[in-house]
């Protein structure tokens, strides 16, 4: 039972929740889920990097590429959903192991840029290939799953039960990932990357491997995003702006958690379609101006009121 | 570790929020209107373009349509739409396609729209077109350039219309004007800008002239700025060093302000031939800035090409606009309007084939599949993509600067018909162009 | 012959435009430590403010070159206020907070700032040309260049060599490099670190301004011209090394004229040329070209 801690517990009642609440929601509930789930995959991978102290400011790559991969392959005729996120999921973790060589090098801000400049490259690319629409991008057909062809609404709903399947998985599976002792390096990498050398262990390998992890998990966002939508295009999935809004949700959601990430997802999500509901010409406003409370006044992000509220219980 | 080993109350939360928000029903909305969604550009390069010029076009005609007031031919159709007053819902267009489409859906299940007037942006449109047919959704898309919408992505629609010409139209229009005004032209070059829109313009513009005018060479070193870059010292100076007399563009907004500029202040427009496909959005603005003698277009009959219109309903839309707005309506002004004034022609139509009851969303779709409809300046003919996507007469001029009434004027003005430079039914644009136009009434 | 000095002279313009767009945010970082992104509102309220006194100064009828104090004057006004009211009121309550952190609360002062514009001035764009009009043509090996544009590469040489001059000759210069090396030890000399980082950020700030400002003649100043800065700024500040002015230069000057040599020669590949340039100086030198030494602590 070592594996079972208070993490996985609650991340597997709030799973049996959510998979029941699947048949009640409201369809534009289930879709910003949907999203949130997608969104927070990604800064899943975040947090997985911040833990060693590293930031990306270009994680529109990995979620970029995840899209553009399980949407092109639609495109020469796969439409099952398990291929197409696995191979989105797969596409991504393999350039994030290939850039890793290069990119486990750096620390700090520079570690930031780069990322954002091979980012770029890829926004870059996108629109300049016309065959994928460039700016415009193209559409995503309707996925089937192992066979069965959902219609209407039933499209939403199977697509929301699989990526609660998979989100699951994926979160329980990172969480173990960072209490193996290679996880558990991240912290100590992040306070003396020397220490961590004389112990033994090598720091650039540890940071490549959570590279990889951070690369498929958003991969995974990425794909997951292009079958809700059923739309790619460059300037919603690999511009620098998509990259700052992950940054800004694993900052909303704070690091403490790796569940925490999908609140703060959900919070981004919320924040932005009420300020665009009810204040269409300055919602920009209101997004920043919500992120700039939140840093000065809930700097440990959403997870800390959690903790605040479990101590004055406890 | 502490942090680390908190209990699942986050995850908890999220259900109990989920559960909590996603549990109340959509909006209620008045049973005696209709909730029309109006999404333009509101922020960002695109606005004072296209987003606001829409905007307070299809204001002004939602208005009048309220309160009855619209001049002839839609003087006698009573007020609103079928009787039922508009609430328009007017929002953002910006934030790219994934947004909107998720905006779409909050709009639909959550504030209950009844139909869509609006997107400018071809990438929204393409993104938004199958949602719209998932969801069951009348959505009528008044601008949008890419030919894309019925030829790749939705071939048979059912809910989506669009309600003028597509580029394809921009182009052959281009190419026709330049081959009856510019017979002895040496060869082309362009500048447009690298996104989906300018690719395409430049695409269609030269596939149409290698048909038109196949002596003709293209440069191979047309121009190519990022969207919104501003800057264009080293494109002008490539203009004109190329050896090409004529140099299309599709550049737009600010990126066309900056442009003509830079271009006025190096003699540019002394030394080459410009052929404008959309600056007809900045000539009021520039006003004796804009390069006269250039080629203009505006996507159709719109605009400074309409100012010329003398019809009650032109000439009522032009004085409240200008009055109202201190500016003469542009081309996305009067697009806009345009689909709007789609609706309102649907929905009474369909009233009266029901009999005088209010018409379902079926009964309004089949009114408007097909039709023709009288537009500001132009009839609009719903004859292309299973009676979805319209057919208008297209114009294209020289821009000049008019001194006794102090403002621009189109000089030299070519109308072309509706089958003259849109693709026949059924046929893709680009294949049509590449085929030698076959079927073009001109 | 010519096409070669026609591309080195749109390349020495578009350099000094990037070094302009990017000066500001490499004084701030080499300082404080901070990426701005707010550098992209400095740049847009700069040219809003610079278009609106340029508009305001020629409906009087004062001396025509008067209008060129208009766009000085529009930069120390944004650059002072702005700077003034976000480092005092906001950025010095984050210094002790994690660098990413910081660039993440710049980043949500923009999002604010881009609105608070659309509040101030609207949607239509301003015009402001009078004074490129005003400084008319030449002709260089037989190809008209606009005057306006060669005094841009003037203003960056002498905002370039007045940074660095001031940095390395003056006494405040030296406080500033003493702060840039060790802002605890520098405390404990006695230096007031709270007034360096003000009036660093106020002169970066005033800097960035000072870029719209004085583009603005040249463009439509438009909604969202603030957002199409920031990432060219950041790119040329890394490929030059960040917080360094002569790698500034050096940066702007890289991609200014391999940009404007790929515009004459290949227009196709002239939106990949700046990413390159970054991912490849990157991955030779990954603190970029000019990248101040920093003392490893153990």
């Amino acid at each position: 039972m070592r594996y079972v801690d208070k993490t996985v517990v609650g991340l597997s009642i709030a799973f049996v929740v959510l998979l029941f609440a699947d048949f009640f929601m409201a369809e534009w509930m289930r879709f910003i889920g949907l999203q949130s789930l997608a969104r927070g995959a990604v800064a899943l991978g975040l947090l997985v990097l911040w833990r060693t102290g590293l930031v990306s400011f270009g994680h529109a790559l990995y979620f970029g590429i995840g899209a553009y991969a399980a949407a092109m392959l639609t495109l020469v005729g796969y439409h099952d959903a398990f291929f197409l996120v696995l191979a989105g999921t797969l596409a991504s973790g393999l350039l994030a192991f290939l850039l890793g060589f290069l990119l486990r090098r750096y620390r700090a801000i520079f570690f930031a840029l780069l990322n954002m400049a091979f980012s770029m490259i890829l926004y870059g690319v996108i629109v300049k290939t016309e065959e994928l629409g460039s700016t415009d991008g193209f559409s995503v057909l309707t996925p089937t799953f192992l066979g069965y062809a959902p219609q209407g609404e039933a499209v939403q709903t199977t697509l929301f039960l699989f990526t609660l399947v998979f989100t699951y998985i994926v979160t329980v599976g990172v969480h173990l990932y960072l209490k193996t002792t290679l996880g558990g390096m991240s912290m100590a990498v992040r306070e003396n990357e020397i220490r961590v050398e004389y112990l033994g262990y090598s720091a650039e390998k540890v940071i490549h491997v959570k590279y990889v992890f951070s690369g498929l998990v958003a991969g995974f966002g990425g794909a997951i995003m292009a079958l809700a939508i059923g739309q790619v295009d460059p300037d919603s999935m690999a511009n620098w702006n998509v990259s700052g809004e992950f940054v800004f949700i694993t900052i909303l959601s704070g690091i403490g958690n790796v569940g925490a990430t999908y609140i703060g997802a959900l919070v981004f999500e919320l924040i932005r379609t009420y300020a665009f509901e009810y204040a269409p010409q300055v919602w920009q406003f209101i997004l920043g101006g919500s992120l700039l409370a939140i840093i000065m006044f809930l700097p440990d992000g959403i997870w800390s009121l959690i903790d605040r509220l479990r101590k004055s219980e406890g | 570790m502490g942090i680390l080993k908190r209990p699942g109350k986050a995850a908890l939360l999220a259900g109990g929020l989920a559960a909590a928000v996603g549990l109340t029903a959509g909006a209620a909305n008045a049973a005696d209107e209709v909730v029309m969604a109006v999404p333009t550009f509101l922020t960002g390069a695109g606005a004072p373009a296209f987003g606001v010029p829409a905007r307070n076009g299809a204001e002004v005609i939602i208005e009048a349509i309220n309160k009855g007031k619209l001049p002839a031919p839609y003087d006698k159709s009573g007020k609103g739409l079928a009787g039922r007053q508009i609430k328009a819902v007017i929002y953002d267009e910006s934030g790219g396609g994934v947004k909107q489409v998720a905006e779409f859906r909050n709009k639909v299940q959550k504030q209950g729209v009844d139909l869509f007037v609006g997107y400018i942006s071809s990438g929204t449109c393409a993104a938004i077109t199958p949602v719209a047919e998932e969801l069951k959704m009348l959505t009528i898309f008044p601008i949008c350039g890419t030919p894309r919408i019925f030829e790749e992505i939705n071939k048979n629609p059912k809910y989506v219309f669009r309600t003028m010409g597509h580029a394809t139209a921009d182009g052959v229009a281009e190419a026709l004007y330049v081959k009856a005004n510019m017979p002895d032209v040496k060869g082309y070059t362009g500048i447009n800008q690298n996104y989906a829109w300018g690719q395409d313009s430049w695409r269609d513009f030269d596939l149409a002239m290698k048909q038109l005018m196949p002596n003709v060479p293209a440069s191979d070193k047309a121009q190519w700025p990022k969207i919104f870059s501003g800057q264009y010292g080293a494109e002008i100076s490539a203009l004109m060093l190329s050896k090409e007399p004529l140099v299309h563009s599709s550049l737009w907004g600010g990126d066309l302000e900056a442009f003509i500029f830079q271009g006025a202040a190096r003699g540019l427009f002394r030394k080459k031939k410009l052929l404008f496909s959309v600056a007809d959005t900045s000539v009021y603005r520039l006003g004796k800035k804009a390069p006269a003698g250039a080629i203009l277009g505006a996507r159709g009959p719109y605009g400074i090409f309409a100012a010329g219109v003398d019809t009650p309903l032109n000439n009522w839309f032009r004085k409240v606009y200008q009055d109202r707005y201190s500016v003469p309506p542009v081309g996305g002004s009067y697009q806009a309007a345009q689909g709007v004034l789609a609706a309102k022609y649907a929905y009474d139509a369909a009233a009266k084939a029901n009999g005088g009851k209010f018409p379902s969303t079926d009964q309004v779709i089949a009114a408007l599949e097909g039709a023709t409809y009288q537009g500001l300046a132009a009839k609009v003919h719903m004859n292309r993509s299973n009676g979805h996507q319209a057919a208008t007469k297209h114009m294209i001029g020289v821009l000049e600067w008019d001194k006794e009434a102090g403002g621009p004027i189109m000089t030299k003005v070519t109308e072309f018909g509706p089958d003259c430079v849109m693709p026949p039914p059924g046929v893709n644009g680009t294949e049509w162009l590449k085929g030698g136009m076959k079927g073009a009434k001109c | 012959m010519q096409e070669l000095i026609v591309i080195l002279v749109d390349g020495l313009v578009f350099s000094s435009y990037l070094f302009m767009v990017a000066v500001g945010l490499t004084v701030i970082f080499g300082v404080m430590k901070i990426l701005n992104v707010t550098h992209g509102s400095f740049y847009a309220f700069g040219a809003y403010m610079s278009a609106t006194l340029i508009g305001a100064y020629y409906s009087t009828d004062w001396p025509e070159f008067g209008g060129f104090l208009a766009i000085f004057a529009a930069a120390l006004v944004v650059g002072v206020f702005f700077g003034i009211v976000l480092e005092r009121g906001l950025l010095r309550f984050l210094y002790h907070r994690d660098e990413h952190i910081i660039v993440l609360a710049t980043f949500a002062m923009f999002l604010v700032l881009e609105d608070v514009l659309l509040i101030i001035w609207g949607t239509d764009p301003y015009f402001a040309f009078e004074p490129m009009t005003l400084l008319g043509s030449v002709d260089i090996v037989e190809m008209t260049f606009d005057v306006y544009s060669l005094t841009l590469i003037c203003l960056a040489v002498v905002v370039g060599l007045g940074l660095w001059l001031g940095l390395t000759k003056t006494k405040w210069g030296k406080l500033l490099l003493a702060v840039i090396f060790d802002r605890e030890v520098s405390q404990a000399m006695g230096i007031n670190v709270t007034v360096v980082f003000t009036v660093t950020f106020v002169i970066g700030a005033i800097m960035g301004a000072l870029g719209g400002a004085y583009i603005a003649p040249t463009i439509s100043v438009n909604p969202g011209i603030g957002v199409e800065v920031i990432v060219l700024a950041f790119a040329v500040v890394v490929i030059g090394g960040m917080g360094s002015i002569p790698g500034a230069m050096i940066g702007a000057l890289l991609v200014g004229i391999s940009r404007a040599a790929a515009v004459h020669k290949f227009p196709e590949i002239e939106l990949f040329v700046i990413y390159a340039i970054m991912a490849v100086v990157l991955s030779i030198r990954p603190e970029g070209l000019f990248a101040p030494a920093q003392a490893r602590k153990i």
